[in-house]
């Protein structure tokens, strides 16, 4: 036994104490757990890896109990660690030990400094469950898990009617992602009497192309949920009301990515349903380019990155989609290195301005907050695909194996990539160059926030090169043969180069110029910049109608007309004829005793009677 | 038993007891119904009580049986937690009212 169980259950125990008890705790002792109880499943984690040699060849895996035992069919709560499994555990485990950190930073002055901490920790409890997981029950439990958690953090100010609406949004959502994957594991409990994965996909080679095709669309509507894949990506922008370190760890760089490591997880399932995995490389090539071009002209800088997420998400579904899962893990990677980086430089940011988010009021921040400035540039050079940063690596690798599945997809990437690079650097030089147009003085924050900061931006320039993902993941998923195009990269750089450029000549060079493009592009920028007026849409099609129904038909009809109809109707129905019998009750005792005599009277008549007749018959 | 009283005993017919019983159950509901003093219609209660016990305790001399008179004890019992819950209330009325007219006590009325 490698006691896996110890590695969710220590973030488990700092949410027991810091929930139960941080009320009463000073701030350094709920810092000390929130930040001990998280890194020392780090630590675990690292022990894990150190004292099993060869992962691939003995995967751990360690039963605990049976929970669910009916016939044939039983689900054991059971974890298991493979090199996918151990990769997710460490990007889990160390990227959130360096947002616990910073957030102690962050939130220092916050209201409910104890709740933050104990929902962070509960947060890694379920995601670390949800990766561990062998089978799908256990995996679902931590898919709800870190859905509670990000509700519970979305609505962190709860007193903000924006911050609870954004949370009930983000539940509310994903609450049709995952009504497809229940589906989904129902079709697999019907069709493979197992929901263990060993079992699962040891047996998914011999089933018809068409329950596979059927349980894998419904496991992608399960990861567009999580994920914020279109259609269901609406809450992602939306829960940027959270505090930032949660914009970070969870909504940018460990559960939206959970979507991606269950396609990734359920491969042998994808492989062998070709159209499920067309619509995988479509749903994400569509969302990168869609969340891209609403990320050109947003103005709150976590808006902007919340955008991004959503189109990297998109890329890494374009890797599973075209079949290269261990692309897809591997800009998860980079992705979370980076994307984290630049929510907590964001974070730093908005620290800086005073809680200002509208980049049009910040600018200048260079010279007040130049560790701000440097390490984010890191992120900025990581996202947009740089030579030899970790976003350059990952990219590459999705953009050339896009090509092998289909070119078309490839120059859609690559226009994509020209985009982000273009937003992020738009975003950078907003932010930092010029002149400071906010109020107040800008500062640089705290060393605490300061350090995962540059850990982050050391991570983002060589993570790529270091953690070489698809090469560790190579017995799980053989790197397609075939020969490596050059001239691929080539272009995707090029593009990320440009859109650099582009950024800097219309936001440094020629501050007018975006101005006046909107203007003449006016229909095309309202579009953009309303998000293409999704939002509008939905309450139009799906909200509206629906809450229109629910109170005409649910409330008005079934609720006020049937059920209370049948209940307020027993109750006049029994007044009225109480009332009858209450022309009885004249209050006169002596009445009464007269009803009770005659009653006795009837009743002996009515004995005698019987009495007799029963004498009669007994006499015949 | 002695000689003597049970040449008494078999002497008198059971239907004089209930007879007797009949009597005494029918003067206990007329005063339960006509008379106006709440405490005099208590006493019928109690009467038509006894009227039924003096029933219960002839027909359990004339079947050799004791069950009669165990119930006789039951209702005794009966009748004395009645008596002491009733005349409680008594008083209370008593008191809150001035007054023991059973057609003055109608507050439950409507």
């Amino acid at each position: 036994m490698r006691n896996l169980w110890l590695i969710p259950a220590l973030p488990f125990l700092g949410f027991l104490a810091n929930g139960i008890f941080g009320r009463k705790f000073p701030k350094g002792v709920v810092n000390a757990i929130a930040i001990l109880s998280v890194v020392a499943s780090f630590a675990k984690v690292l022990v894990v890896f150190l004292s099993v040699p060869d992962l691939a060849a003995t995967p751990v895996h360690e039963h605990y109990f049976t929970w669910i035992k009916s016939g044939a069919f039983s689900v054991g709560w059971d974890f298991a660690v493979d090199k996918l499994t151990m990769i997710m555990l460490m990007i889990v485990t160390g990227i959130g030990s360096l947002i616990h950190i910073y957030a102690t930073g962050y939130m220092a002055r916050e209201e409910g400094y104890y709740r933050f901490f104990a929902y962070m920790n509960l947060f890694m409890f379920f995601m670390l469950d949800l990766v561990l997981a062998a089978n799908y029950l256990i995996l679902f439990v931590g898919w709800e898990g870190v859905g509670l958690c990000s509700y519970l953090l979305i609505g962190f100010y709860f007193v903000k009617k924006s911050a609870t609406t954004a949370g009930n949004k983000a539940f509310i959502v994903n609450r049709i992602g995952d009504f497809g994957f229940s589906l989904a594991m129902f079709l697999i409990v019907v069709n493979f009497g197992t929901l263990d994965f060993t079992q699962v996909f040891s047996a998914a080679p011999g089933k018809p192309v068409g329950t596979l095709t059927a349980i894998a669309l419904l496991l992608l509507l399960g990861a567009c949920g999580k994920s914020a894949q279109i259609p269901l990506y609406v809450w992602l922008p939306d829960a940027m009301e959270g505090p930032t370190p949660v914009s970070a760890l969870i909504h940018a760089a460990t559960m939206v990515t959970a979507g991606v490591y269950m396609c990734t997880r359920s491969a042998a399932i994808f492989t062998h349903a070709p159209v499920a995995m067309e619509t995988v490389a479509i749903i994400g090539l569509a969302t990168a380019v869609f969340a891209a071009t609403i990320g050109l002209a947003q103005n709150d800088i976590k808006k902007v990155f919340a955008y991004s997420t959503v189109s990297q998400l998109g890329y890494m579904f374009l890797g599973v989609g075209v079949g290269a899962f261990s692309a897809g893990i591997w800009h998860l990677m980079t992705h979370a290195f980076f994307k984290a980086l630049l929510f907590l430089g964001a974070g730093s940011v908005i620290h800086a301005c005073h809680g200002e988010q509208d980049m049009r009021h910040m600018g200048g921040l260079k010279k007040y907050a130049p560790w701000t400035c440097l390490t984010l540039a890191c992120a900025s050079l990581a996202i947009s695909g740089f030579p030899f940063t970790s976003g350059y690596f990952s990219k590459d690798a999705i953009l050339s194996a896009a090509y092998g599945y289909a070119p078309w997809m490839y120059w859609v990437g690559v226009v994509t990539a020209g985009m982000t690079a273009f937003y992020v650097w738009r975003a950078f030089w907003m932010t930092f160059m010029g002149e400071y147009k906010g109020h107040g003085h800008p500062h640089e924050s705290p060393p605490s926030m300061l350090a995962p900061l540059v850990v982050l931006a050391v991570l983002s320039l060589g993570g790529g090169y270091f953690f070489n993902v698809p090469k560790i993941l190579d017995s799980m998923f053989p790197i397609a043969e075939g020969a490596e195009n050059m001239n691929l990269t080539y272009i995707s750089v090029v593009f990320g180069l440009i859109g650099i450029a582009l950024s800097y000549y219309m936001y440094v060079m020629n501050k007018e110029l975006p101005e006046r493009i909107a203007a003449s592009f006016g229909g095309l920028y309202n579009l953009i910049y309303n998000k293409y007026f999704v939002d509008e849409i939905y309450d139009a099609t799906v909200v509206n109608p629906m809450i229109i129904g629910s109170t005409t038909v649910l409330w008005h009809g079934v609720d006020q007309g049937v059920i209370d109809g049948i209940v307020n109707g027993v109750g006049t129905e029994s007044k009225s004829i109480g009332g009858l019998l209450k022309q009885l009750q004249s209050g006169n005792i002596r009445s009464y005793a007269t009803w009770v005599v005659l009653g006795a009277v009837a009743l002996l008549i009515v004995m005698g009677v019987t009495a007799m007749g029963f004498a009669a018959g007994v006499g015949q | 038993m002695p000689e003597a009283l049970q040449a008494l005993n078999n002497g008198v017919p059971i239907a004089w007891y209930l007879i007797l019983s009949a009597v005494l159950f029918a003067l206990g509901v007329a005063g339960f119904l006509f008379r106006r003093n709440i405490i005099t219609v208590f006493m019928c209660i109690e009467l038509m009580l006894n009227a039924v016990n003096l029933s219960f305790v002839a027909f359990s001399n004339q079947h050799k049986l004791v069950s009669g008179q165990i119930f006789t004890f039951f209702v005794m019992v009966v009748a004395a937690a009645e008596a002491a819950v009733g005349l409680a209330i008594i008083l209370t009325v008593f008191k809150n009212r001035q007054t023991l007219n059973i057609d003055e006590i109608n507050s439950l009325k409507n």
